[in-house]
């Protein structure tokens, strides 16, 4: 049984209370880092901790939080990345539902850590019930003397605000984000300066996953060291992952990093396999944004070792053979799932998603979308593969925010690992709106590739 | 005595320049000038924070500056990249650079309805000069291409979506001209598009400079709409004393009638300054104007044709064997123009 350690007291009734949080150790991390430690060191401890974002890239935090400037008379804010939207990841939302004080909590730890006095909350606008809980959490911890004033008679002064967004997902890039929550039009701004400098107007500012705060707390209770202990390498502590598609318990389950891919699909603590006895297909392992992996590369890498749910071992073998951790967003298909279709559809979120500011993303997530389109429905030709491969080519990279490269990588990837399928749908067009591709090869185990 | 500005020390394409700390990678090109000068649809230097969004100005950074020599992973945006002491960039030198740009030329062009044949901008059209210097020949796109209504922002100035790139340099002008936003983008990627607050007019005194910054010819002037070719009408400098505005400003001639006028513009189709609506719109008699002397109009514009001088290459790749054979496809094609 893995440890958990942001999902402990989920299932106790009434967790979602403050008196129920604060019966079960809750807010301890408060009192402790108020009262026994300086900012410094609460960041000290996250550096230990070797605790990485959450939300998709993987920085370090306490990297992170090292670059903040900090200059005189400025005000620094915090900002909570609430802004979940990337298809299949949906762990944040678990989070705030059932254990919001988790949240609140580790916003005031960071904050402190940050000297920071003014936070916010950006939540994505559709989750309106979770802005709810989230408000009446902030007002029961403001009751109970963790928010506002002299917290705790530590002279230590925070205001927690929630912002709702409007339902984007560019404003789930930190700038975008940020220019959203000064009430402009969520474009993403142009890096450097980044928003440590010059973030929320102007001032220094952080922008942190959800998770990534969450995790502060275990940090501050048990020390970084001991959070590092769990593991492997440079991905240490848990995650959490939001397992969907094709499987038979698909939900959020928090995973020790190291746990191999093999066992977090098929054992019954985790997902218990695939859905209806069949058999697995592929797997997006971080969230729409990463690659997508046929079967046989997803449970073994390209060198044979088994791969591990790890930053390091999900991205082994870089583009050509591996993925990302990314968000987590953790999707299954079985053999009855087509991936053309299935690229298809991330394509048409893309395209819908893009901001529209520079040309690149917002003509080619356009242009690849009506391409895929037309494969999907047998209108493709074979021109149509190699074009798809150029566009994707020539949005990654070229693009102010990392959104031209999310909409590139899955399409990339499609093509890379399923060809096959690509080609099938366009040489048997008919066919191909009435059957699917089906498994084919793609979980027949590969030759080893050893470096020579 | 002043503080003496830092100066750095920079290379593009292998001609080393002294700048000003804080000038970007674009800035320090034009500089240099001639072709190693980065295109730029979006940057416009007298708009603030403009730039960054067309990414036709995309270049190689290969060191990044004398203390910290590593590389830029990815392409930057030289119209809002600032110069780093010894930072060595590459442009047309590098394949990488060109081949983007041609991407992004590609993309720009994939929703342009290229109704050159009746579009007021062509022959003073960046997108057109960025096609033909950038562009490959032929299109990829074989999809029906996006179509708005024209509308009519304010009685002067109409507005036809189909042919705007979101260079947003319209937005800039209208944001910093007024203290309200009344002049924005609505809706998101592919079907974005600009428009006024809830299709008020905008009539602020300095609004026809959105005319002038537009570079393609998405906002035209109402009063010459269909007028004429740019081509045909003769430009020439003028001013006038003028209550509002420097009153400077270039005449476009048709025989001895005044067809238009527009600010003055630099050789990166920059205004220098900008003009009222009433020297640009309401004073279209020679006997309002002091007349100066004949716009000097670029070699390479079609504006020229009829011009009988003799073409010179671009002072700076004159004379350096590496850029020329970089820019031999450029070259050749303003040979032809000889």
């Amino acid at each position: 049984m893995g440890r958990k350690l942001l999902l402990t007291h989920i299932d106790v009734p009434g967790i979602q209370s403050y008196s129920v949080y604060k019966a079960q150790g809750g807010y301890r991390s408060v009192d402790k880092a108020l009262k026994s430690m300086s900012p410094d060191d609460v960041v000290e401890e996250v550096k230990k901790s070797g605790l990485r974002g959450r939300g998709g890239a993987g920085f370090p935090t306490g990297m992170k939080w090292s670059f903040l400037a900090k200059p005189e008379g400025v005000p620094r804010y915090l900002v909570c990345n609430a802004d979940e939207s990337e298809p299949g990841t949906f762990k944040d939302r678990y989070l705030m539902t059932h254990i919001p004080h988790a949240l609140i909590e580790g916003m005031i730890v960071s904050s402190y850590a940050l000297g920071a006095h003014t936070s916010f909350i950006y939540v994505r606008g559709e989750m309106m019930p979770q802005i709810r809980i989230l408000e009446k959490a902030i007002a029961e911890a403001k009751a109970a003397g963790y928010l506002g004033k002299n917290i705790l008679g530590s002279g230590y002064d925070l205001e927690l605000y929630v912002q709702p967004g409007g339902g984007a997902y560019i404003c789930g890039e930190e700038t975008a984000l940020l220019e959203s929550l000064e009430g402009k039009r969520g474009n993403p701004r142009i890096k450097p300066p980044f928003p440590a400098i010059a973030g929320l107007y102007g001032c220094p500012t952080v922008v942190n996953n959800v998770e990534s705060i969450a995790a502060t707390v275990p940090i501050i209770n048990d020390g970084g060291e001991e959070y590092a202990k769990i593991g492997i390498e440079r991905s240490t502590g848990t995650k959490l992952i939001s397992a969907g598609g094709n499987l038979a318990k698909p939900g959020v389950y928090e995973i020790e990093l190291g746990l191999p891919v093999e066992e977090f699909i098929y054992s019954d603590e985790y997902c218990g396999g695939i859905a209806n006895g069949k058999k697995l297909k592929a797997v997006v392992a971080g969230g729409s944004s990463v690659p997508i992996l046929p079967a046989n590369l997803i449970t073994k890498t390209i060198k044979g070792d088994p791969r591990l749910m790890t930053y390091e071992s999900l991205a082994d073998g870089g583009f050509q053979s591996g993925t990302m951790m990314g968000s987590g967003g953790f999707i299954a298909f079985d053999e009855d799932q087509c991936i053309v279709r299935n690229t298809w559809n991330f394509t048409r979120f893309y395209r819908h998603e893009s901001c529209g500011q520079c040309s690149p993303c917002r003509e080619g997530t356009g242009w690849m979308e009506k391409v895929l389109y037309n494969i999907e429905h047998g209108r493709g030709t074979m021109n149509d593969i190699d074009l798809l491969w150029d566009i994707q080519r020539k949005i990654e990279g070229n693009t102010i925010c990392p959104l031209g490269d999310a909409a590139a990588w899955p399409v990339a990837a499609a093509i890379r690992h399923f060809r096959d399928e690509f080609e099938w749908h366009i040489n048997h067009g008919q066919e191909a709106q009435s059957r699917n591709y089906g498994l084919a090869h793609y979980a027949d185990p590969l030759e080893v590739v050893t470096e020579s | 005595m002043a503080e003496e500005i830092q100066k750095f020390q920079v290379s593009i394409d292998g001609i080393s320049v002294e700048v000003d700390a804080g000038t970007t990678i674009l800035n320090a090109a034009r500089q240099i000038g001639g072709d190693i000068v980065p295109p730029a649809m979006c940057y416009y230097s007298k708009l603030e924070g403009s730039g960054g969004k067309c990414r036709t100005c995309l270049v190689k950074v290969t060191k990044g500056s004398e203390k910290d020599p590593r590389p830029m992973p990815k392409l930057v945006a030289s119209c809002r990249t600032t110069v780093m002491d010894g930072m060595e960039v590459q442009n047309i030198t590098s394949p990488d650079v060109v081949d983007a740009r041609k991407s992004v030329v590609e993309m720009l062009l994939i929703n342009h309805p290229l109704d050159c044949p009746v579009c007021d901008q062509a022959g003073e059209c960046k997108l057109q000069d960025l096609g033909y210097e950038h562009g490959s020949e032929n299109t990829r796109y074989d999809f029906p291409r996006r179509t708005f209504e024209r509308i009519d922002i304010g009685d002067k100035i109409q507005l036809h979506m189909n042919r705007c790139i979101l260079c947003y340099r319209c937005v800039y002008v209208a944001n910093q001209l007024t203290d309200t936003r009344e002049h924005g983008i609505l809706y998101r990627g592919d079907h974005a598009e600009i428009s006024t607050f809830i299709e008020n007019a905008l009539d602020n005194d300095y609004i026809g400079n959105v005319i002038d910054v537009c570079p393609v010819g998405a906002l035209t002037d109402k009063t010459f709409r269909f007028k004429n070719r740019v081509w045909f009408t003769k430009p020439v400098n003028a001013h006038r004393d003028c209550p509002s505005c420097s009153g400077k400003v270039t005449l476009w001639y048709k025989g001895a009638d005044v067809l238009r006028v527009t600010a003055r513009k630099d050789e990166y189709d920059e205004v220098e300054e900008f003009i009222c609506n009433t020297c640009r719109f309401d004073k279209k008699e020679t006997a309002d104007w002091t007349l100066e002397d004949p716009t000097k109009i670029s070699q390479e514009s079609v504006i020229a044709s009829n011009h009988y001088s003799q073409f010179q290459p671009p002072a700076v790749i004159a004379e350096n064997t590496p850029l020329k054979e970089a820019n031999w496809e450029q070259l050749a094609r303003t040979e032809k123009l000889k």
